[in-house]
């Protein structure tokens, strides 16, 4: 057992009370550069969407026809305009609104759904267990594009549908990952000692596994956010999502790309949005999961 | 506090743990094509634990002692056996499950695994005596008296987490934890293994110390026979799932009735530069646990072994006045008309 | 006096890249002869197994910072290429491990491998390397060898995976054979063969052996000499005889005192070295036993012992070595 050792008489004994343990992730995130820096974006973006509304130097929505697929940097319209001569700057900061929700939205339905069946299985074990995780697989063996299409072209197109597809889509990944964390801590040591001294199994989900699994499923989904982001643009594309005029980065990908040619700059812009969030939610992950490893 | 002092029952003469017929297998993938092989983990085991002792457990690795531990705490079903906890039957309308777990409790090998990371210190020990109903203040100032009871200053150590301890420190905590419930028995799988030569002197010494203040009766395994011998009153010897010897701590290491525990016993280094071992006491490994030998199970290494102990399984008998009758061996040549030429014909 | 096999002179290794360094080895002086055995004792974190890897470079090269100097053969451990290096692996020195589940390819026989290992280091074909395997597997005692040639290692028990390791450390004709606790993992039983094996291969191979191990009854079933490591410095070295009979550095005193053994009182209490040992990123000045030596006194806080030598060939590192002759 070398895994950690602190001679005693070198710890300083004016340690008290120790640090929680959110603390201490939070003081190790904190060192991490690269992760507080997208936590920066993350944050960004998020306030853009809430204040969009606010800060937006056009109306969005209202364009003129003779102003149509300006460059970026013409006066009056900073990133350019798009094919119906609307603002393109206004739409990206209010695009910001419906694309952070479709990337997020369906991940904590899903987070909320998949983790509580994948904890649940995993603890019990036996036949419940294998019930489960075999109808996930069913789902789990289709790939997660195709999924969410089928699943949105059945539902009808539409926003809700949209959001209730990748909701599922979403389940499976989730519920395995779950399911495998909880499996592990079942069979430490703590646990055996819980159900050793009697304690209900519900009080030992609760006090002990819970504690120890929501974090790495938690860093597990906010993985998925850019995946989320990436399946609800592509079904905007597709029209299965968000319809038009609303502004969503997927669907502005979808309607600009006509113009590849003529503005090649101004058609990447929402694709370069849907980049940078989707790899800044990516890489504030990587830094919370290696900040809430207590080893270090 | 609602878990009172433990009564003692059925007096000082009655064994506080008696075991009977315990057998666990499990499946596991045979080699060939994945079919179904079954490890013999423990395979009809019979003992008992008298009230105040400190009965050691020994045997190579892979022997089933982990498993027999977890078998009585009931972490792993028993495919067959009976517990019988101071007379009561443990299940089957006797003692329930949960009064029974109040009463024996465990402490691991290893010492990070067995904490929850994410509890400090007070609130893992704290947690058994809440499960028994007792107020979170109550269960919490209890936990103080038990971390200073093994020798950790509440007021440092209370608040931290297991990654801010040492390993000798965590087990003190696990032996509190385990003490929280106020057990009568105290299972201690390997609990000093893990821990650095000094520091697992200090461990050995506390539970000499606790025994003595709560009254507890220890199963103590260990492989480290020195340990084993220095804590035990009684002594067991298993080998592949079945009891090969069970006496008196000094009948079994200096008078040893099995040909097992003899070389067990004789394969300590010696500790004498002027009489070192010449000549290793058996030869071989332990055989697989997935087909153990037929017969007696040691009978592939013994030195006395005879074509009879390929057939038949020999029982676990007294040995003679020598080791008086709490003198155990399951060695046909002990077995009176076993038809072994060192066996009395009977 | 010809120059020793091993001569290690001031081994420093510390680990870099946490917040500050972890100084696992402190100024290791060491020298071993053709055919002694050497056994290196301490527990868990005192610098053993960094140690053995120092004398082979298998330490981390990017993150460690090795000091001193290391002799083997006649030749500069420290300046040696890579091309050198792989040469001296395997040839000059060789080694054990503590898990030969992991030190072995699970892909390939274990006749496979050590052929491999002939052929590369001597030039020969592969059906002599075989040839060799098969005298190997018998010297070390495997049962059947012919047919455990074509095992895999994880056909094969514990005990028998440790002796089919030892055969391949042992498959260039090394002068120096290095052991990192190459027991702990078996049972009893299966131990004293291993020890047993271990000290008849020395003696009819006139090997310089390295036995690293956290248990002094090992130790002495198997070797010469002892050094006694704490917080990665040598406290003590001496002949086997002199370290059990005669400890003389209050740390294997108290080693040797707080073993549970045979002769002890039923009930009685051990001896115990109070505290653990210290954090190696955070070592205190002095001497870094002081904070649980029961002989310290005030300068043994800011003076570092050096080497004293107390008997013939016993050498110890206390202040207060003198004075606690008497005591
Ligand atoms: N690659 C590494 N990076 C950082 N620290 C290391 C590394 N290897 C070893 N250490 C540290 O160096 C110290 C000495 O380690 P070493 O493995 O020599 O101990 P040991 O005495 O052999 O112990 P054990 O009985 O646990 O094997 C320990 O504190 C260990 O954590
Ligand atoms: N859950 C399990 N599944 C399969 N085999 C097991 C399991 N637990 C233990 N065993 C096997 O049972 C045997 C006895 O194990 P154990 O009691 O842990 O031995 P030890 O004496 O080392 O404590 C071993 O062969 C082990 O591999
Ligand atoms: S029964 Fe036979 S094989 Fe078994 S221990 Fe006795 S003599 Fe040896
Ligand atoms: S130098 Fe001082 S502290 Fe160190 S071992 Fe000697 S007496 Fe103890
Ligand atoms: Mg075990
Ligand atoms: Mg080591």
């Amino acid at each position: 057992m070398a895994l950690l050792r602190f001679g005693a008489d070198a710890m300083p004994s004016a340690i008290e009370s120790s640090e929680g343990y959110w603390a201490s992730v939070w003081r190790r995130l904190r060192r991490d550069k690269v992760a507080m820096i997208a936590g920066a974006v993350v944050l960004a973006l998020i306030l853009m969407a809430v204040f969009a509304p606010y800060i937006v130097p056009a109306d969005p929505f209202s364009g003129r026809m003779l102003r149509r697929l300006r460059p970026i940097g013409t006066e009056g319209y900073p990133l350019g305009s798009d094919e119906l001569g609307r603002d393109m700057l206004s739409r990206l900061i209010y695009g910001a609104r419906m694309s952070l929700l479709m990337g997020v939205t369906p991940v904590i339905i899903a987070f909320g759904l998949g983790s509580t069946l994948g904890i649940v299985a995993g603890y019990l074990g036996g036949w419940f267990n294998t019930i489960a995780m075999r109808t996930i697989d069913i789902f789990y063996a289709f790939p997660s594009v195709l999924l969410a299409v089928a699943l949105s072209g059945a539902l009808g197109a539409g926003l809700t549908n949209a959001l209730v597809s990748l909701s599922v889509v979403f389940i499976p990944p989730i519920a395995r990952v779950a399911e495998s964390v909880t499996t592990q801590v079942r069979n430490r040591d703590y646990v055996e000692a819980a159900r050793a001294s009697g304690a209900p199994g519900f009080t030992i989900v609760r006090v002990h596994v819970l504690g120890n699994v929501l974090g790495p499923i938690f860093v597990y989904a906010t993985s998925l956010i850019s995946v989320s982001m990436i399946l609800a643009s592509g079904l905007s594309f597709l029209g299965l999502g968000v319809r038009p005029p609303e502004p969503e980065w997927g669907l502005m990908l979808n309607t600009l790309r006509t113009a590849i040619y003529t503005q090649p700059w101004v058609a990447a812009l929402p694709g370069a949005m849907i980049f940078i969030t989707s790899i800044s939610f990516n890489l504030l992950s990587d830094g919370l999961r290696s900040a809430m490893d207590v080893k270090q | 506090m609602s878990a009172a002092a433990p009564l003692d029952r059925g007096g000082p003469a009655q064994p506080l743990l008696t075991v009977r017929g315990l057998v666990k297998h499990f499946a596991v993938k045979g080699s060939l094509f994945g079919a179904k092989a079954m490890v013999r983990a423990v395979d009809g085991v019979d003992f008992e634990i008298l009230k105040g002792e400190t009965l050691g457990v020994v045997g190579e690795s892979g022997c089933g002692k982990s498993t027999t531990a977890r078998l009585l705490m009931h972490l792993i079903e028993p495919d067959a056996g009976t517990l019988i906890f101071d007379g009561e039957t443990v299940g089957d309308g006797g003692l329930t499950m949960r009064e029974f777990r109040r009463q024996v409790q465990m402490v691991f090998q290893d010492s990070y695994a067995s904490l929850n990371p994410r509890l400090t210190v007070e609130a893992s020990i704290a947690f058994g005596p809440q499960v028994h109903g007792v107020q979170a203040r109550q269960a919490v100032d209890r936990a103080h008296g038990l971390l200073d009871r093994v020798g950790l200053d509440p007021s440092r150590f209370a608040g931290r987490y297991p990654h801010e301890l040492s390993g000798g420190q965590r087990q003190r905590v696990n032996i509190a934890r385990a003490l929280a419930l106020q057990p009568r028995l105290l299972i201690l799988d390997e609990a000093v293994s893990a821990l650095d030569k000094s520091v697992e002197a200090q461990v050995l010494n506390l539970l000499l110390d606790l025994k003595e203040e709560f009254g507890l009766t220890y199963l103590f395994i260990s492989h480290d026979l020195n340990v084993v011998r220095f804590m035990s009153d009684r002594v067991a010897v298993m080998y592949l799932g079945k009891m090969a010897e069970i006496g008196p701590a000094g009948a079994v290491f200096d008078k040893a009735a099995h040909p097992y525990s003899a070389a067990l016993t004789r394969s300590m280094p010696s500790m004498d530069p002027d009489h070192r071992t010449e000549e290793a006491p058996i030869a071989g490994d332990p055989p697989n646990p997935i087909n153990p030998p037929t017969g007696c199970r040691f009978h592939t290494r013994c030195t006395f072994a005879e074509s009879v102990c390929s057939t038949r399984v020999p029982a676990l008998d007294p040995v003679g006045p020598e080791g008086g009758p709490s003198h155990l061996a399951a060695c046909l040549m002990h077995e009176p008309g076993s038809g072994h030429s060192k066996a009395e014909a009977s | 006096m010809s120059e020793p096999l091993v001569q290690v002179r001031g081994l420093t290794v510390s680990f870099m890249g946490g917040p500050s360094p972890i100084r696992a080895v402190n100024g290791v002086d060491l020298e071993l002869r053709a055919g002694e055995t050497y056994a290196l004792l301490g527990e868990s974190g005192s610098g053993k197994s960094v140690t053995l890897r120092a004398l082979m470079r298998l330490n981390p090269e990017k993150k460690t910072r090795v000091e001193g100097s290391i002799r083997v053969d006649g030749q500069d451990v420290m300046a040696l290429n890579r091309k050198q290096l792989q040469q001296f692996r395997g040839k000059t020195l060789s080694m054990v491990f503590q898990e030969p589940a992991l030190a072995l390819d699970p892909v390939y026989t274990l006749g496979q491998q050590i052929a491999e290992a002939v052929a590369i280091h001597e030039g020969v074909s592969h059906a002599e390397g075989r040839k060799r395997a098969l005298e190997l597997f018998e010297r070390v005692r495997i049962p059947s060898p012919e047919r455990r040639l074509d095992a895999y290692p994880h056909e094969m028990s514990g005990g028998m995976r440790q002796r089919a390791m030892i055969a391949l450390a042992l498959s260039c004709r090394p002068q120096v054979l290095l052991a990192d606790e190459p027991t702990t993992a078996l049972d009893a039983t299966v131990q004293i063969q291993i020890l047993l094996l271990l000290r008849e291969l020395q003696r009819e191979l006139g090997l310089a052996v390295i036995f690293v191990t956290h248990d002094i009854g090992v130790a002495v079933e198997v070797a010469d000499r002892i050094a006694v490591m704490y917080a990665g410095r040598i406290v003590e070295t001496g002949a086997v005889r002199d370290i059990i009979r005669n400890p003389s550095h209050p740390y294997t005193i108290g080693l040797l005192r707080s073993r549970a053994h045979g002769a002890l009182q039923k009930g009685a209490r051990l001896e115990t070295i109070p505290g653990s040992p210290p954090d190696l990123a955070n070592l205190p000045a002095g001497c870094p036993f002081a904070p649980r030596c029961r002989y310290a006194i005030d300068q043994c806080q800011t003076v570092t012992p050096e080497p004293v030598a107390v008997r013939d060939g016993q050498i110890v590192r206390c202040l207060r070595v003198g004075e606690l002759e008497a005591v």
